[in-house]
């Protein structure tokens, strides 16, 4: 996640990075450049054989048949069986634990609570997101004589058997002393509220600010300040597998080995050394499939620390913890949930000038690794397409006795999209202006574009997307029959959003860590590949698009390619898949990497065959194989070549692999035109989509049909942030949508057919010109459906709603707009 | 995990017998044990999975005695004397006409339009497609989706799933 860096690193970064690849670029098509010089993909490969190709998926036979290992498929021997017990209230104090009886149970080999773990495991990390004033409660693994919220880890069961820890789970006596539990972030602010962490002076975690321009001059010169307060609510992320987490201790080798469903298995590895207090040599950590993360499987959590110290008192017998659907809902992270209060200035012709947002987030009851970071980008995109010249955002994060939140999918932007794509139509409204007029008169246009928030947007065209948009949905015409549907008064309204993201994450300087990405390319004496990436898929199919990549470099086909990820015992370094950055920041690497192997067997093939100067300098491949002069080798022969070590070339050393560390010059900035048209039912409140069109610029595309599942599934989320789902918890602190029969997860019968296309506009930050597609449409698509919403009620008067917008809310505003006067 | 609490008198074992994928098992189970963890645990059939415990999401589906089932929520007991066809054994070769022996044609439509990402769904998924098409084969869209609406899937926004059913239903003669 982008660090909440101040502005004025962001602002470099991105500056010296749009100017470095046009210098390489120029450079690199003189002549055959050294490796260590820039060299675009397609420049390297004119006619991919495979990148950009909608290439069929490598990873889906396992998965298609069932052959692939989630972590709950892998069994070891004399494994035990871990569950948890995890407080019933929001806000206790611990009076006493009665164990014995369970302790006693049948199977069972251990009951262990806080002190039993705190001399093993320290407390849950986070990563330093750069605010002074932050304020980080003790956040221990199991709860150490208080519990701040439902599902907070109290004591852990070990048993044969994981009915016998289930069982005995429920023979644990704990008497609690119940406290004043703070559900509402606003009310958690007063002065007399109840504290979550008596240890700190109030509820306030931390503020921040970003600001740029000069809003006072934008809000003298405005026509009209427009105020207006927007929620993003409180999601649960509910990837299909829920977490789950095997940890085994071999005493005698000093290892640990922790494998788990995560989408940052170096970044733990790190972590957990620290919890542990282990050295980073004696941790391994295995990502085996990954059934779905969207953020929730991007952290550090206290399951994973309690697991590993589980491990080392049972040692060396492994332990098993499977995370059931409710504890997902209650005790992982949930997403978004800011309450934001706006204040725009803008012009009769529909000029935006300045806009004020002052935010607060709930952030829960402690800090997961990226809690604080997430709303700061929030504020850093607040600008979103646009080119409006003052923006400011405030920001207070504010404890409260639920579950800690952090990254969803989009993570911080979506909130921004929501708000500026909400923005665009409220002055729209106010003035009586098509929104795509609006947007129009809005949109920045000149690249690298810097936002006042301190960003540098690398590439764009988004009037262009918008145009293709226009026409896909035709929307003139539907303009024209909504103005008849009205007439015979139907509820039915046109929306769209004119989004742009923040992607690849990132360049160093702007993250919380490391934001390079490493990868290995490794030839076998054979001739077989491997590629090793840092980057951890969980559905993306880096598999495939990493093996179209190297397969296009190395001349081969993609079934001679295996990507190797998510274990770091055998991938080296790594920072993981989020931020829509696999593809970006990793999938380069590869290119580098496979690119750096590519030339070392070009020198190989002209040693071994004996080549002149003159034809070693103008090695090619062709039909598979190394072409020096008239003669050649084959791929294989070359790499046996490689390790025979009887023709080394000069200067080079024998063995055929190459490792990268890509850091990126700057971020990328993703953009599209999403469209989206409704019909209300003005006597039930329903809301049903009756078009849905979505043009998105991901830059390159390396495999579209990937790409086509990125939105499609990207559009979902955010369908259902717009118009089902919700965490809610009641006024005592207890979550009320605790499982998938009370959490609206859309099915397929919510989801519209999806008209999809792109446009290309490559960005300058990575040789392969790819900008990240993974959130795009969670992001574009939230705005858009609720602007449609809107639009259709905007006969009655209503000029916003807060989500969810479902039937009863709808009905409820329908209603109440009927009866004004 | 929701799972009925043991009991002195049901804490006896059960003898039971069961024909999964084509091949006939005998096992003695605790009367409580689902049928979820008899063919994951006891079985070591791990393409089924548990995404919900409550029968939402559909990733444990199963047939059973021919009808797509939700195993998360049946005892291993109630598939006495009865089959089982778990998303490893869909594809043997008698079970479907059109099927290459390697893949049903649903997993084989999957693949083609790209109807999963993280996989995690998808046995169930595929399963429910599956009988789907017995029951109608050459479904409209809006059939499609109503036959797949006991089944969730988090990534692929369901329409290359839809794609996928309807490759299949071509490939099986329907479509």
């Amino acid at each position: 996640m982008a660090k909440t860096a101040g502005k004025k690193s962001v602002t470099r970064t991105g500056k010296a990075s749009a100017k470095a690849p046009r210098r390489a670029r120029q450079s690199a098509a003189k002549a055959a450049p050294p490796a260590s010089q820039r060299v675009d993909f397609f420049k390297l490969v004119p006619k991919p054989r495979f990148v950009g190709k909608p290439v069929k998926r490598k990873e889906d036979v396992r998965l298609i048949t069932g052959a692939g290992h989630y972590v709950d498929d892998l069994r070891l021997a004399d494994m035990l069986h871990v569950e948890i017990l995890r407080s019933p209230h929001a806000h206790a104090r611990i009076v006493s634990m009665e164990v014995e009886e369970a302790r006693k149970a049948s199977g069972v080999v251990g009951v262990f609570a806080y002190k039993e773990i705190s001399s093993l495991c320290g407390d849950v990390p986070l990563a330093h997101p750069g605010i002074p004033d932050l304020k980080v409660p003790h956040h221990p693994v199991l709860a150490d004589g208080e519990v701040n919220f439902v599902g907070e880890p109290a004591a852990a069961v070990v048993a044969e058997s994981r009915y016998a820890a289930r069982d005995a789970v429920d023979l644990i006596r704990v008497e609690y002393e119940p406290l004043p539990a703070v559900v509402d972030p606003e009310k958690a602010l007063a002065p007399d509220a109840p504290k979550v962490h008596k240890e700190l002076a109030d509820n306030l975690s931390f503020s921040w600010e970003v600001k740029g321009g000069d809003l006072d001059e934008a809000f003298k010169k405005a026509d009209r300040i427009i105020q207006q307060r927007v929620r993003s609510q409180r999601l649960i992320p509910c990837a299909l597998e829920t977490r789950g987490v095997i940890a085994q201790y071999l005493t005698g080798e000093e290892q640990l080995t922790v494998w788990t469903s995560t989408q940052i298995p170096h970044i733990l590895r790190t972590q957990l050394s620290g919890m542990l207090k282990l050295p980073e040599s004696k941790v391994r950590v295995v990502a085996p499939e990954v059934g779905g993360g969207f953020g929730s499987k991007l952290n550090v959590y206290a399951e994973e620390g309690l697991l590993s110290a589980l491990a080392r008192l049972v040692a060396p017998r492994p332990v098993k913890w499977i995370e059931t659907r409710r504890e997902n809902m209650a005790a992982t992270t949930h997403g978004r949930d800011q309450i934001g209060e706006l204040s725009i200035a803008a012009c009769a012709d529909g000029t935006v000038l300045g806009v004020k947002h002052d935010c607060i987030a709930d952030i829960g009851a402690y800090h997961q690794l990226f809690t604080a970071i997430i709303p700061t980008l929030t504020g850093l995109m607040l600008a979103g397409s646009y080119r409006f010249p003052a923006a400011r955002t405030t920001l207070k994060g504010v404890f409260t006795n639920k579950m800690p939140t952090d990254a969803y999918r989009g993570a911080g932007r979506p909130e921004a999209t929501f708000i500026i794509e909400r923005i665009m139509d409220l002055v729209a409204a106010e003035f009586n202006l098509d929104p795509v007029e609006v947007r129009r008169k809005n949109f920045a246009r000149k690249f690298p574009f810097s936002t006042p928030t301190g960003l540098a947007y690398d590439t764009g065209d988004y009037e262009k997307a918008l145009n293709q948009a226009l026409k896909l949905a035709d929307y003139q015409g539907r303009r024209a029959r909504q103005a008849k549907a009205r007439d015979e008064g139907r509820l039915v309204g046109i929306g769209l959003s004119t989004y742009v993201e923040i992607c690849s994450m990132g360049p160093s300087k702007g993250m919380a860590a490391g934001g390079w990405e490493s990868a290995t390319v490794r030839v076998s004496p054979t001739g077989s590949v491997e590629v090793l990436t840092g980057t951890c898929a969980h559905g993306q199919g880096q598999e495939t698009v990493f093996a179209q990549i190297t397969a296009d470099v190395l001349g081969i086909e993609m079934d001679q390619v295996k990507v190797q990820r998510g274990d770091t015992g055998n991938v080296p370094w790594g920072v993981g898949t989020f931020g829509s950055r696999a593809t970006a920041v990793g999938g380069t690497a590869v290119f580098e990497a496979a690119r750096r192997v590519l030339e070392k067997m070009k020198k190989v093939a002209a040693a071994a065959l004996g080549a002149s100067a003159a034809q070693a300098a103008r090695v090619q491949i062709k039909n598979g194989k190394f072409w020096a002069g008239k003669k050649s080798l084959s791929f294989a022969e070359v790499a046996f070549q490689a390790h025979r070590g009887l023709v080394i070339p000069e200067g080079e050393t024998p063995g055929l692999e190459a490792t990268y560390f890509f850091e990126p010059g700057n971020f990328t900035f993703p953009f599209g035109a999403h469209i989206c048209q409704v019909e209300v039912d003005r006597d039930t409140g329903e809301v049903s989509i009756q078009g849905y069109w979505a043009v998105d610029d991901c830059g390159k595309p390396m495999n579209p049909l990937l790409i086509d599942g990125q939105v499609h599934g990207g559009i979902a989320q955010g369908l259902g942030q717009a118009l089902y789902e919700e965490a809610v918890y009641d006024e005592s602190g207890q979550l009320l949508t605790g499982t998938l029969m009370d959490y609206a997860v859309p099915k397929a019968t919510h989801m519209p057919w999806l008209h999809c296309e792109r446009t290309e506009t490559p960005t300058d930050v990575n040789p392969l010109g790819v900008k990240g597609v993974g959130e795009a449409g969670t992001i574009g698509s939230t705005p858009a459906i609720v602007n449609a919403v809107i639009d259709a009620l905007r006969p009655l008067g209503i000029k916003h709603l807060d989500m969810p917008l479902r039937p009863e809310k709808v009905w409820r505003a329908i209603k109440k707009a009927a009866a004004a006067p | 995990m929701p799972m009925p609490r043991s009991t002195p008198s049901l804490s006896k074992k059960l003898a039971i017998s069961v024909t999964v994928n084509g091949g006939e098992v005998r096992r003695e189970v605790e009367p409580r044990l689902l049928l979820l963890h008899f063919l994951r645990d006891e079985l070591g059939l791990t393409g089924t999975h548990c995404g919900c415990e409550t029968s939402i999401c559909g990733a444990c589906t199963v047939f059973l005695d021919g009808r797509a089932v939700k195993s998360c929520t049946l005892l291993a007991a109630q598939a006495d004397r009865r089959q089982i066809t778990t998303i490893e054994g869909l594809a043997a070769p008698a079970h479907q006409p059109g099927s290459s022996g390697k893949l049903h044609p649903v997993q084989e439509g999957f693949w083609e339009c790209h109807g999963l990402q993280c996989g995690f769904c998808t046995p169930g998924m595929i399963i429910s497609a599956a009988q789907l098409l017995e029951r109608a084969p050459n479904p409209s869209e809006e059939e499609i989706r109503r036959g797949l609406e006991g089944n969730l899937c988090r990534c692929t926004g369901y329409q290359h799933i839809v794609e996928a059913v309807r490759y299949a239903a071509r490939k099986l003669g329907g479509g």
